[in-house]
């Protein structure tokens, strides 16, 4: 008998707060379609409550973040407060300019993975598929 | 007398030349300009704006900081003046150019970060205290709310004895490519249209010595256009701001010759260059032929450039030294007016200070050490870069003909539908995203990213950090002018904002100023204006 | 707490509760197909079924997304509790697909429920899954349940086949209406909105829709005793929402007063038969393929000693011979 395949992954891919620079995240949900996910394109200026939202209705397997300025430190931990309120268990991901001294910063409050400029489609990939597997 | 190379050598002759040896490092005295007609400073400047280049006066060194405070920034804008300094350039943190005051839930963590905080008058009166603004020329890059900023310095000049026709300077104010590239606006693109024509018409009347717009083509190729697209794309703009202003009754040779332009210098040389070479050509050929300007100085394309941020790499950040370096050329060699250069590490944060001065003087290097400034348009008549510079035009003109067509015969109607179809964000997208697999493939070499990788693991350079208490300190100052104002005063203006948002014939800057004055906030001018204007949410186009 | 551990059945008494997490993770499942999406349809078939399933289609651009946007805010300030689902194509080539509608949807209400569904390939998909989609809403109380679909062609069909009203969405200057006519959408449609009736050229759109709604009329259409309305909106500026709104549920009364709705559960009921028994026998049909019985059958036609239409019939009919 033919089994049924199993389903694409989903991701909500945000930028949350003010900030508009969105080349990178559109570059990303790219990667993620041509990979065979399904990318629920949330946009600019997301809050914490839509993102969740978002979340819920779409049965998302993952989220990522995307931020230009140095807000990962503030909007990071305040999204996974969110998450942890609405009791949701899905990794996020946080793609941006983060310093290497933030990291570890990121890693002790739960986010599962940080892909900084430059990185290659095949790393975006995995690092998405790895914090699905993980969780 | 109709040679144009005699035409040259009389504008040469009276052109003031800096007192420096026009001749090699090894004494070989240089020609000021070689080549064809027409010469550099004739129409259509293809060649340049001036007949000496830059023999007569070097590109203007324009560096763009601030952040923290009002205070803070005032500190450094008094530095900057006792060293000699006539120009003082402003950024603003990400709430002030959304329209945010720093207590919107919006504003969390973003006070003071990447600009200044201005919630209401009295920080605007911090940021100019004690500065004559009478006696300096400011520029202030910000877009949604820059009536509303625009007005505020107004307030302030009048409040220290400056007249508004005495002020000098240039607003960023090109809320089109917020629409395509940048995204920070606020109402949607048509009363957005009105508030940027109202500031052309009111600066027009009332501040001569004012520049209302700054049309950029920077970040839309920040996000990922190709360099056509940027020229193609910014002039495009500007000739919708045109046609906008003539429809409002205005003068082309009144109102031209204050656009100015801002341009991105990126990382493929002679590419760069005709781009910068075709912007003059296209700018002028528009103005005379299309809106028949007849002052040469409307037909001018004046612009400034800043090096390529998006080209600096986070990895081994100090070999970006050299990337700019290459693009500060191109920039010369293109013929800018004045050139801000990136810092290495900005692809890691903010700009130390010690970053920031190797980027002033590699631009240094460019303009006093390699002779570039020597002769006007050292590369004219170099075959390939004459045929680079008409190829920018070609794919530029292919553009400007379907959004001709696209708006029935109006650029500022093309550029409309082209905002409302996606064509833009979706010719972006689509440029950005054949880059990323080009490099990906590794048919395109980024050093340290994609080879060369040697030394990608070297510990990062000291950055810089921007401590929390900004924040703290910005919400104080605005809950302190909040209770010391007259809380009738601010509604009484914020209402006759409203009723002059429903009126299109009625300029919306004088009840903004008074608004000001009275400290309503600049959340709560943005506010009265939405409730009129409605606020845009961009359709997807990824 | 997690929901990963639930069983189907404690995940429907969750969405029936009003848990959205669990209404999502169903939907999941019933977009996925197989056994488990089963298991939802047994439990959720026999609730709500008095929500009004709307389906809203028409052409790339049309504006759909921003309208329906609209529409939800216009529900919910009457107190209804709408859901929609919203249809994008998969890439063909990878199977991926950017889903974009909530950022049109961006300022509807928290309340409404919205979900992003792309067609993932497979034929007849959603033909399945758009169906079973609509009762989780429905069970979970939400009503109206909007299903949005971008494109054109055979999801369309598939859409309007499963919804009790069918809105069909013009533009003026493209050519729209005669494109619907074309994709045999004048004939499946309750109403039709000409949107971006700011437009120059709205009102040549509504002439072009009124003239083929004529002809069609002659030839004949499923309910002659109603001539589909023609509105107009303009969703930027929130103008004539309303009036879809006003249509829907005429539209809505209509069916109740005349016996329709009846006449058109069936058809939907038929129709989603039909699509389930098609996919199990296309399945079936797969699995022979790879017997060796249809391998000799396979030599039979390329020896010459079977025609390809006899070795089909013994396909699907054994006992024929």
């Amino acid at each position: 008998m033919s089994s049924t395949p199993p389903p694409p992954h989903r991701i909500v891919l945000a930028k949350l707060g003010l900030d508009g620079h969105d080349r990178g995240i559109k570059v990303v949900a790219r990667m993620l379609r041509d990979a065979g996910m399904e990318v629920i394109y949330l946009g600019l200026r997301q809050t914490t409550d839509s993102i969740v939202a978002a979340v819920e209705q779409e049965d998302a397997d993952a989220i990522g973040l995307s931020m230009h300025n140095a807000g990962h430190l503030t909007l990071g931990p305040a999204m996974l407060a969110a998450l942890e309120e609405a009791g949701i268990e899905v990794p996020l991901i946080i793609g941006g300019i983060v310093p290497d001294d933030d990291r570890p910063i990121l890693d002790a409050a739960g986010v599962a993975a940080v892909l900084g400029p430059g990185s290659s489609a095949e790393e975006v990939v995995a690092t998405v598929r790895a914090a699905i597997d993980a969780a | 007398m109709s040679d144009p190379l005699e035409e040259w050598r009389a504008a040469y002759d009276t052109a003031r030349l800096r007192d420096v040896p026009f001749e090699t490092m090894s004494g070989v005295p240089l020609e000021p300009v070689h080549g064809d007609a027409p010469y550099p400073g004739q129409y259509p400047f293809t060649r340049g704006l001036h007949a000496a280049g830059y023999r007569s006066r070097l590109w203007t060194m324009r560096m763009f900081a601030g952040f923290g405070t009002a205070e803070d920034t005032n500190a450094r804008f008094k530095e900057l003046l006792r060293a000699g300094g006539t120009g003082l350039s402003t950024a603003f943190d990400m709430p002030t150019l959304m329209g945010r005051d720093s207590d919107s839930p919006w504003a969390l963590g973003e006070v003071g970060r990447a600009g200044v905080a201005v919630d209401t008058l009295a920080d605007m009166e911090d940021l100019f205290a004690d500065i004559d603004l009478g006696g300096v020329s400011t520029s202030m890059t910000i877009n949604g709310p820059a009536a509303t900023l625009l007005a505020m310095y107004v307030a302030v000049g009048e409040k220290t004895g400056v007249a508004r026709a005495d002020l000098a300077g240039t607003i960023q104010n090109d809320i089109l490519k917020e629409y395509q590239a940048q995204k920070e606006y606020i109402y949607p693109p048509r009363p957005s249209m009105r508030i940027v024509t109202d500031m052309v018409t009111f600066t027009t009347a009332e501040m001569p010595k004012w520049h209302p717009i700054s049309i950029s083509g920077y970040h839309i190729r920040e996000a990922g256009s190709t360099a056509a697209q940027e020229l193609a794309f910014t002039l495009a703009n500007g000739f919708a701001y045109v046609e906008a202003a003539i429809a409002a009754g205005e003068d082309i040779d009144e109102f031209g010759r204050r656009l100015s332009f801002f341009f991105n210098s990126h990382t493929d040389f002679f590419e760069e260059i005709g781009k910068f070479r075709a912007a003059r050509r296209i700018w002028a050929r528009w103005m005379k032929e299309r809106y028949g300007a007849t002052d040469e100085r409307t037909m001018m394309c004046r612009f400034h450039t800043q090096t390529a941020g998006v080209s600096l790499t986070a990895q081994q950040p100090e070999i970006n030294i050299a990337r700019v370096a290459t693009q500060a050329l191109a920039a010369a060699l293109g013929g800018t007016q004045s050139l801000h250069t990136d810092s290495f590490d900005e692809a890691l944060a903010l700009p130390t200070e010690k970053a920031a001065r190797i980027a002033l003087r590699t631009q240094q290097i460019v303009a006093h050490e390699t002779g570039v400034a020597s002769v006007a348009d050292p590369l004219g008549g170099a075959p390939f870069v004459e045929w680079m510079t008409d190829e920018m035009e070609r794919q530029a003109e292919a553009v400007f003909a379907h959004l001709d067509e696209l708006g029935n015969g109006s650029i500022l109607e093309g550029v409309y539908a082209g905002i409302d179809n996606g064509y833009f964000v979706g010719e972006i997208a689509d440029a950005a995203y054949r880059f990323e697999r080009e490099v990906n493939a590794g048919r395109r070499i980024i050093v340290g990213v994609n080879d060369f990788t040697d030394g990608d693991e070297d510990t990062e350079p000291n950055l810089l950090r921007i401590d929390h208490t900004t924040e703290e300190y910005q919400r104080k100052r605005l809950e302190a002018v909040k209770h010391d104002r007259s809380q009738e005063a601010v509604d009484d203006a914020l209402a006759a904002i409203a009723t002059a948002c429903e009126d299109p014939t009625v300029n919306l800057m004088p009840p903004i100023i008074d608004a000001v004055k009275a400290y309503a906030t600049e959340e709560e001018v943005a506010m009265a204006m939405e409730s009129v204007f409605g606020t845009y949410v961009e359709t997807a186009i990824v | 707490m997690s929901l990963r551990h639930l069983s189907i059945d404690e995940l429907v008494d969750r969405a029936l509760g009003g848990d959205r997490r669990a209404v999502g993770r169903l939907l999941s499942i019933v977009e996925r197909g197989g056994a488990e999406a089963e298991q939802v349809e047994t439990r959720t078939h026999a609730h709500g079924t008095d929500a009004h399933v709307i389906g809203i289609t028409g052409a790339p651009g049309a504006g759909k997304s921003t309208m329906v946007a609209r529409l939800v805010a216009a529900f919910t300030a009457a107190s209804r509790g709408p859901a929609v689902v919203a249809v994008d194509p998969s890439s063909p080539l990878t199977g991926g697909a950017i889903l974009g509608d909530r950022v049109r949807m961006a300022e509807v209400d928290t309340s409404a429920f919205i979900r992003s569904v792309a067609t993932r390939g497979h034929s007849g998909g959603l033909a399945l899954s758009v169906p079973g989609s609509a009762r989780v809403l429905a069970a979970a109380g939400f009503d109206p349940v909007i299903i949005e679909t971008v494109g054109v062609g055979q999801v369309e069909v598939d859409v309007t086949a499963a919804a009790d009203t069918t809105v069909v969405v013009v533009t003026p200057g493209m050519g729209d209406a005669v494109q619907a006519n074309k994709a045999g959408l004048l004939e499946v449609a309750d109403i039709f909105v000409v949107n971006k009736a700011d437009l120059p050229g709205a009102s040549d759109a509504r002439r072009d829709l009124e003239l083929m709604l004529e002809l069609s009329h002659v030839t004949g259409q499923e309910d002659a005793s109603r001539r589909p309305p023609i509105v107009m909106v303009d969703s930027l500026a929130g103008e004539g929402i309303d009036a879809v709104r006003g249509a829907i549920d005429e539209h809505h009364d209509h069916l109740v007063t005349t016996d329709r709705l009846v006449e058109r559960r069936r058809r939907r009921a038929r129709y989603e038969m039909r699509s389930r028994a098609a996919l199990a026998f296309e399945r079936h049909l797969d699995d022979q393929l790879h017997t060796s019985e249809v391998a000799a059958m396979v030599e039979d036609v390329l020896a010459g000693s079977e025609t390809p239409s006899s070795a089909a019939r013994r396909l699907w009919q054994p006992d024929a011979s």
